[in-house]
Formats: structure tokens, sequence, C-alpha cells
């Protein structure tokens, strides 16, 4: 505070710190105190709001534990209500998102931290960054095209003689998922790939030579020597991709069935098509809670600490 | 027990540059062996060699007479201390010595027993269950031995383990290193720029320089009798004066120079231009004329050591000469201006090739 003083003078200081505080109170914490007390409000019609019916409960929140219906998780047939449901399968998508984008991740980023010659990295990373130039709607619909029934990815599986005949991917082949799965890992990769290339840069390549030195395997000494140390750059990374795969509209509206349905969809449909301002803001609480313990209890499975993220 | 290590007109080229320059040595079974040389000279290329991080561009590397052509690191009876030791921070001391022996699949309570038993060794006991960072320079050096001897390795590879260590404790872990040594006979082939490590520890000494095996020798031998000026020059200090051979007898030789006729022994010049080199602890500083060896000087600076005084003097001439006396307690000291005579026996003197031995 004081070498900012010292460094800019009153007015600029004086500047930087109205708007931080702009920008802070009037476009994050005022919205979301005023969506938080709407959620506790019922949706009435006009005439009725600020009427004895506008009372505070906690009714928009009980929505979500309504309307149960049949749900088979792992062969167990259970009654859930059907909003839960689709939380369960957004979240266990986006988990499966954040596995995949893992998978395709580590190799990367241990080929542009540790193989390759550091002067080819630039040129590579900008290749990476390529993609993202485009916007995600693009990509999204780039990935629509690609999968559709008559598109390339059909065509040339079926003229490999791969397929037999074309598929409808986006009505699922492996499960109603896949498309929205493909489109949610292209789309936020990079947010695995980057923070895992950074915690490998830090390693010494001379513990990965100790340890071949002393007799491991190459899959030895990733398991006991780069993933260890790749530990917190994975966790950041698992995390931005979770939320940002759970939170992502547009793709699974883009790239969707109307055997898939995303929670951020029915968020939507409330605020939007329903116009029920006060169920929709209960649900993105509710969502935002629920998404956090997951990533909560997921760092406590895995020994991660908050610390080793924020690094 | 140590294997021996046969390295046969080993080349090694990165690109263009030619890092190691057709080397040929044999280290014997149980053998302090040293490179010695500046930074940039191949040593640690050797070493990696060996070790099975490079391959030899051509020749031979053959470890206990068994070719290691295409053999991964992990498949050679061989060790490496890491100049930066490399242990791992995110295990514990145990794991870090017991590391070698996961990965030959040994139950995990019979690895702790065995790392206890090498925390004996490098007397270390009682931190086992301490962390990386817990421990200074020199315990992290202990580790680091341990870590390797964890594997029964046949050959120890350590690169320059001691540079990072202050004066004291350098000195202390290089006994500690020859007596480790000693105990259970591994080879240890060692690299170092600092000569007087190579010299104090070493049974052998190979002198590097640009690539290229200078010397082998024991350590006296590579300071007494260094076979050019290279080596001459980085084992120790010389008085040096240019000239031409006279007329030779029975390895001495009549040394012409502009600052008088010496005589001196005659080494392998190979016909190369050559120098006169003697070392200050071989020159005396007298106020007679001696019969032979012998440049009048006027004394300039005399830096009083300790154990010895340094007299630097100007001759007549013009030569720069440094003489080292022992300090015996009792003998007169030059002060600066004085008169006198710089003086050598000419078995402490020696005419060599000026530069290195380079490529044929």
């Amino acid at each position: 505070m004081g070498e900012l003083l010292k460094r800019y003078g009153g007015t600029l200081t004086g500047a930087f710190i109205l708007l931080t505080g702009f920008w802070l109170l009037m476009l994050i914490i005022l919205p979301n105190l005023a969506l938080f007390e709407t959620s506790f409000r019922p949706y009435l019609p006009v005439v009725d709001m600020g009427g004895p019916l506008d009372t505070y409960s906690v009714n928009n929140y009980a929505k979500f534990f309504e309307s149960p219906g049949p749900m088979s998780i792992f062969g167990l047939e259970l009654s859930i209500p059907l909003r839960a449901q689709t939380f369960i399968n957004t979240v266990f998508y986006s988990i499966i998102v954040t596995v995949v984008a893992f998978v395709f991740s580590y190799p990367i980023a241990f080929y542009l931290a540790k193989v390759v010659r550091p002067k080819s990295v630039p040129t590579l990373i900008l290749l990476l960054f390529i993609p993202l130039w485009v916007s995600e709607a693009l990509r999204a619909f780039a990935w629509y095209i690609i999968l559709t029934l008559n598109g390339p990815l059909n065509a040339v599986l079926v003229g490999m003689g791969v397929l037999e005949k074309a598929v409808r991917w986006q009505q699922g082949v492996l499960t109603n998922y896949d498309a929205i799965v493909i489109g949610l890992v292209y789309n936020y990769i990079l947010f695995m790939l980057f923070p895992i290339y950074n915690a490998m840069t830090s390693l010494d390549s001379n513990q990965i030579e100790a340890a071949q030195d002393l007799g491991a395997p190459a899959w030895k000494t990733h398991l006991r020597i780069v993933l260890p140390h790749s530990k917190p750059g994975i966790a950041s990374g698992s995390v931005m991709v979770f939320m940002l795969a759970a939170g992502s509209l547009l793709v699974p509206t883009t790239l969707g069935s109307t055997r898939s349905n995303w929670f951020t969809q029915t968020i939507q449909q409330a605020m939007l098509e329903s116009q029920d301002w006060n169920t929709g803001a209960a649900y993105s609480f509710l969502y935002l809670l629920l998404c956090t313990v997951v990533v909560f209890g997921v760092m406590r499975l895995f020994k991660v600490r908050l610390s080793d993220i924020a690094r | 027990m140590g294997a021996g290590i046969d390295l046969d007109n080993v080349v090694c080229d990165f690109g263009s540059f030619r890092a190691v320059d057709n080397v040929n040595v044999s280290i014997k079974p149980g053998e302090f062996f040293s490179f010695l040389g500046p930074s940039g000279c191949g040593k640690t290329t050797i070493l990696r060699m060996i070790s099975g991080f490079n391959d030899p561009t051509s020749g031979a590397i053959r470890i206990g007479g068994a070719p290691t052509l295409g053999k991964r690191p992990n498949q050679r009876p061989t060790a490496l201390i890491f100049q930066n030791l490399a242990l791992f921070p995110l295990m514990t001391i145990w794991e870090n010595i017991a590391f070698g022996l996961e990965m030959r699949g040994m139950g995990r309570a019979e690895r702790r027993a065995k790392a206890d038993e090498l925390l004996a060794l490098v007397d270390l006991q009682g931190a086992a269950d301490k962390m990386v960072s817990q421990l200074s320079g020199g315990q992290k050096q202990r580790v680091a031995i341990a870590r390797a001897l964890a594997v029964e390795p046949q050959v120890m590879l350590l690169d320059e383990p001691l540079s990072a260590l202050d004066l004291k404790l350098r000195q202390h872990m290089r006994a500690e290193l020859r007596a480790i040594q000693k105990r259970t006979g591994v080879t240890f082939i060692y690299i170092t720029h600092d000569q007087g490590e190579a010299l104090a520890m070493s049974d052998r000494v190979g002198v590097m320089s640009q690539g290229r095996l200078q010397q082998v020798a024991d350590p006296r031998d590579i300071y007494n009798n260094p076979v050019n000026g290279f080596v001459a020059s980085f084992v120790g200090e010389n008085n040096i004066f240019t000239g031409a051979v006279g007329a030779t007898s029975s390895g001495m030789a009549r040394f012409d120079t502009a600052h008088g006729q010496f005589r001196a022994r005659l080494g392998e010049t190979g016909g190369a231009a050559v120098k006169l080199y003697v070392r200050p602890e071989h020159t005396l500083f007298t106020t007679d004329a001696g019969v032979e060896n012998s440049v009048p000087v006027t004394v300039q600076e005399v830096a009083f050591e300790g154990s010895f005084i340094s007299v630097h003097a100007t001759s007549d001439s013009g030569a720069s000469l440094v003489a080292e006396l022992r300090n015996d307690g009792s003998q007169l000291i030059p002060e600066a201006g004085q008169k006198g005579f710089m003086t050598f026996a000419a078995e402490r003197a020696s005419i060599l090739p000026d530069g290195i031995v380079r490529a044929k």
C-alpha cells in the first residue's frame, strides 16, 4: 500500500483502489448477495411481490430433492430426485473429463518439460495455443460438425473399415455423454496441461537420472519421482478443469443430445425459460456448494492441501 | 568388490564439438581414480558414458571386462553421485537410501534394515525418518553416498560431489570418502577440477584438457614429473623460462634463455616448442650465487603465509620469479629491495612441451 502510494502518487493510487473496490463490490459481491437473497423468496407475480406471500423460506432449495425417478448407479437401481440425477451425471462426467484431460496432458507436459530441446518449446506451446484463439462456441461447433452423422469422423472410420456404418456420436455410443466429454476435454485440456508442465519444469532432471541409475525402469521413475513432484500441478489443473467442465453451458448445449442433461442447463431452464430466478438462484448456490464439497472430498482422498494448489 | 573399467579409443561428439577425444585408460578393480581437468575438458562426459547416460560416438567401454554397448544406466553395475546429489526431496532419508533396493523388489522391512545398516556406515544413525531438507550439506553428502552404496555397485562414479561444501567439511569428507572406498573395496571414479582433492585422495590421476587425456599417473608423478606445460601448470605453480634446448646428455640438457644458461631434465618433447618449468617450492633465494641455475634478482615483495614464505623477485634481465621457502621458524626473512640469487637444482627443473597433447 505504502509502496503503491510512493510509486504512483495519491491520485492514481486512489483511482486504483476505487476501481478495484467498485469492481469487487458492485460487480461481484452485491449481485451475488442479491441473487442469494432472491433464492430464499418464492416465485410470485409482480403484484404479490413484497406482499404477505413474499416470505423467506428454503422451498426453492427443496425443489432439488423433489420428483424422484429411477436411476441405476453401477448396477444399483435407486430412486433419486430428477435434478439430483442431473447433478450426479454432471459431476460424474466432469470427473471423466478431468481424468481424460490428465491422461492426455501428462505425457505432453513431460515431453515439453523434460524431453524436447528447450529451443523448440516456444514453438510447440504456440501450436498448443492456436486453437484457443478461436472462440469456445466455434470450437464446440467444430466438434459438432466432426461428430455429426455424415461428418468427417464417420467418413474416415467407415472408409478405413473400422466401423461398418456411420454412428450417431451425439446420441452416445459408449454413454449418452460421449460428445460432451470430447468437447469439454478439447476446450479445457490446456488448463490441465500448463499447471502440470509448470510443476514438471521445476523438477531437477538429475532426479530422473538418479532414479534410472539406481535401477528404476521408466514407469517406476514416473510413479515415484515425476508424478509426486507434479502433484501440485495436477491438483490445480484438475480443480480448474473440473470446475470449468461442471460450469460449462455452451458445450453441453451444442454437443448434447435429448438423452443428456447438464446441471447448468437445468439452471438455465429455470432462469431463462421459466423466468423463475428464485429457483434458478437456489440451484446455482446449491450447485456451487455441492461442487465445492466434491472438490474438497477428492482433494482429501488424494491428500492434496489447499496450499499445494495455490502454489 | 570393485570392477575394472577399460576405455578404448573413446570418442564423444556433440554435433561438431568433440567433447572426448580418443581416450584410452584402464582403471583397475578397487582403484580410486580421478579425472582432473578444467570445466569443459570432457571429464563429466566420460563419467556419463561410463554410467550409460551418454553413448560414445566411437570406441568401447568395458566394465569388469564386459562390453557396455546398448546397456541402459539401470542395467550397469555403476552408481553415480551427482554434483548436486539429486536426493529425492519428497522421500525420507531411509526411503532415499533404499530406493535402489525398492526398485529391485526387496521387501519393506528388509529395505529398512539395510538402510539403517548403511546409515551406520556413513555415521548418520537416527536420521532415517528425517526429510532431506532437514539435513546439512555434509549430511546430505553422506546420504547420497549411502544411497549409491545400497545397490552394491562395483563402480562408484562421483561428479565433483564436494564442490558445494565449505573448506573444512570438504577436507573432512575427503578423508571419509577415501575411508569408505577402502572399506568397501569398490572402484571409485572421481571427477574434479580441484587438484588438491585429486592428489590427496587418488591412487591414480588422469589429467584432461580439451577432451584428451594428458597424463595418467600416481599423484606424486603427476606433480613431480608432469609430461607437459598444461599438466605442470594445472596441478601447481611454476617459474617458467622460454628458451632453446642446447647440448643434451643422459636425460639432462642445457637450456639457453635470455636470463642465463640453465641445466634441467629433458622431458618427452616430441619436437614441440618447449619451456623450462620449476616449482616455487623447489626454487631457493640465497645471497651467494650457486654453481649452476642461478639468476641474480632484486626482491620485490615478501608474503609471509605462515607455513611458508613467498618471495617475489625480478631478475636483472626482467624475469619474474617466485620462491616458496618453508618456514623453519628461525631463518632470516628476505626484505623487499634486497639483492640476491634465485637458484634451483637441475633435477627439480623440467624442459617440457609448452602446450597440451593434441589430436593426431
